[in-house]
């Protein structure tokens, strides 16, 4: 699913698809995210020639949201909601216990490339607080031996 | 007759193992060579009993929960299917006290039925507030709204009436229906709940949206955190169309209407209505200086119906009873419903929708049980990350806009969080400030700045520098953040920060100074 390869034709072939459509940009880097997991610096030119926009412009827009990574994250992403409602049920003691484990701060990958571990903020999971998502799925009313049970897993699967 | 098993496919209940459970009881029928036909419902929104399995039988369905995958061959060996009794029976679900005391108008549906099928819908009531707007003028569209009083439920609580009456009356080429699915606000969750469990009702409701104000395009603007939701509102939409409920001839109208999920990228600020049309059109997220309204010039310049999925859901019902019957719910100027979503440090969290006027007192310890964890409850917040937190002993506020208002406080979209006696409100209001900080536009300066500043502030402030000086440069800063951010993210992230800081002094250590705090 998440492969770092720069992919020229890919890129173009994604913005030749979408660039008619009505608010294209976010459109193309939403799906760029979608299959590659992050958005390369080199796709910026390709998408401001594709839709006649400025580079300025098209960077603008990448930087701005949160889910448009401009990295490669890890094999494995981890994404804990830090917001109120997980607050209110120990979310801070679950990022702690995730941070010493696997000696990183958040934005960051594990040394092995294993991992990258997100914030969050808000999963709309609140009422199974607190919650994380792993590769996309979602899991509530996560302890600390669920997240250790998770990381396991995750450390089998590392190909 | 083959019997029904209903398993939430609602996030929240995935999140808890639903998948696993509703793969075991398919495994487990086929082992004995049993039929029963597999219905994944939506959520009743009773979250503590998730996953909840409910089991058509003749008396009605019966509910069994917290059902895991291990309590799965116990269930069948008790004959679950027959709502037999087993240590995880919950009885028949519609007698449940927590769903039984409830007024469910907008949730009718929800949980109830298969949200992907469309005959199920049109089963339970779906479609009848359609026909009739589609006999009706769109200037009496506008009047049934308008006698219901339905307001904005996002937060602002705009009457929805007034947005559908200017956008009717802006003469256009083309006109927009946007539903905000940006439900960003920790602590809340029904517009996730309706979208999972009951899609269709959103699909009317953009319709009638459209048919009042003659859109022939609709977006729904959802979150990407929401991506259970992007499936089952994507099903929706291909099934509407399949029948003639979307496209060419809606409903036989001879009206286009098209609609179209778009995924937005994890940018808070987008749940402002402007900011979301500028990431529609696919821009960075800049909150849009009004005037003008975008009813007049809203996406792409054109007349847009903007609004939340709860006020966009209620539509069909209010167009198929009547604005009177609607309005019959609620006190003073809060008429309908209101879904309360309970999360936090509650024992029983979930969604209870009823007419407004309940107090916060009976929200957090009748309905909630009190804290998850047995402590005592020590703060509410209210209306998401912008919202006021109260202390336990000033939960006796009914829960409605003019109460909460009158209170320091706002209804927002309805979510109510729970403390504990373990938190520190002095960290909150640093993480309200910080909050800001991460997700603001930047294109006004109390915001932009402001937030920045105003976590330094806190934190001189807890650290115990300057304690007196701060505190005066906090309020400074606070009254320029309410008066003139362009928002309400800048404009009312003072609000939980002022009133920890008002309830809680002691956490930023300031007891001797309580008095003069208030």
């Amino acid at each position: 699913m998440t492969t770092n390869g720069w992919d020229k034709s890919a890129i173009a072939a994604i913005a030749g698809e979408l660039k008619d459509r009505p608010g294209a940009l976010m459109l193309i880097l939403r799906r760029i995210q979608d299959e590659l997991g992050w958005i390369p610096e080199q796709s910026v030119a390709l998408i401001a020639d594709a839709l006649n926009l400025s580079r300025a412009e098209v960077h603008g827009v990448v930087t701005f949201y949160h889910d448009f990574r401009r990295h490669p994250p890890g094999r494995h992403v981890m994404r804990l909601c830090r917001a109120e409602s997980c607050q209110a049920m120990g979310a801070g003691a679950l990022a702690r216990h995730l941070k010493e484990r696997l000696k990183i701060d958040f934005g960051q990958t594990t040394a092995d490339g294993n991992l990258t571990l997100e914030a969050v903020y808000c999963l709309g999971n609140c009422a199974c607080s607190p919650a994380i998502t792993v590769d996309g799925d979602i899991h509530g009313r996560v302890t600390p031996a669920l997240l250790d049970a998770l990381l396991a897993s995750l450390q089998e699967h590392r190909q | 007759m083959t019997p029904a098993v209903y398993v939430p496919r609602d996030s929240g209940a995935l999140s808890l193992g639903a998948e696993d459970v509703a793969r075991a009881i398919t495994q487990e029928a086929a082992r004995r060579k049993l039929d029963l036909r597999m219905v994944r419902n939506g959520s009743r929104g009773l979250y503590w009993l998730e996953p909840m399995v409910e089991v058509a039988t003749a008396a009605g369905r019966v509910a069994y929960g917290p059902v895991h995958v291990g309590a799965v061959t116990a269930l069948f060996d008790a004959g679950f299917l027959d709502g037999r009794p087993h240590e995880l029976r919950l009885g028949l679900t519609e007698e449940i006290g927590w769903l039984k005391k409830q007024e469910r108008l907008t949730f009718a549906r929800v949980g109830v039925i298969d949200p992907v099928s469309i005959d199920d819908y049109l089963a339970h009531g779906g479609y009848q507030g359609l026909a009739r707007a589609a006999a009706l003028s769109g200037e009496q569209i506008v009047n049934e709204v308008m006698e219901s009083g339905l307001r904005g439920r996002g937060g602002a609580g705009f009457p929805c009436a007034i947005k559908l009456r200017t956008a009717l009356q802006s003469a256009a080429d083309c006109k927009y229906v946007v539903c905000n699915a940006d439900e960003g606000d920790s602590g809340t969750f029904a517009d996730r709940m309706i979208m999972e469990g009951d899609p269709f009702v959103l699909l009317e409701g953009m319709a009638i949206a459209a048919l009042c104000v003659g859109a022939t395009q609709g977006y729904i603007y959802l979150r990407s955190e929401y991506p259970h939701s992007a499936l089952t509102l994507n099903e929706a939409i291909a099934a509407a169309h399949a029948r003639g409920y979307l496209g060419d001839n809606v409903m036989g109208t001879g009206k286009r209407l098209e609609l179209e999920v778009r995924v937005g990228a994890g940018s808070y600020i987008c749940g402002e209505e402007t900011a979301m049309l500028e990431s529609l059109e696919g821009k960075r997220g800049m909150v849009r200086y009004k005037p003008p309204v975008p009813a007049v010039a809203g996406l792409f310049g054109k007349p847009t119906v903007v609004n939340n999925v709860l006020t966009l859901a209620s539509l069909p019902i209010i167009l198929a009873r009547g604005g009177a019957f609607y309005k019959n719910f609620g006190v003073g100027r809060s008429r309908g419903t209101q879904p309360i979503q309970l999360a936090g440090n509650v024992k029983r969290p979930g969604l209870f929708e009823m007419a407004f006027g309940i107090t916060l007192r009976e929200i957090v310890y009748e309905l909630g049980g009190g804290t998850a964890s047995g402590r005592p409850v020590r703060a509410v917040q209210v209306g998401g990350p912008l919202g006021a937190y109260f202390p336990a002993h000033k939960l006796d506020v009914a829960f409605d806009y003019e109460e909460l208002a009158a209170h320091d406080g706002l209804l927002g979209h309805g979510g109510v969080v729970v403390f504990d006696d373990t938190v520190n409100m002095a960290e909150m209001a640093r993480y309200a400030m910080e909050f800001c900080a991460r997700e603001s536009c930047g294109k006004c300066t109390p915001c932009r700045i402001g937030s920045t500043r105003g976590v330094e502030v806190i934190e001189r402030i807890a650290a115990g520098h300057n304690r007196s000086a701060n505190l005066t440069l906090l309020r400074d800063l606070c009254d320029t953040m309410t008066n003139a951010s362009l928002c309400a993210l800048g404009g009312l992230t003072p609000l939980p920060v002022l009133s920890a800081l008002k309830h809680f002094p002691g956490d930023f250590g300031l007891e001797d100074d309580a008095s003069k705090l208030h």
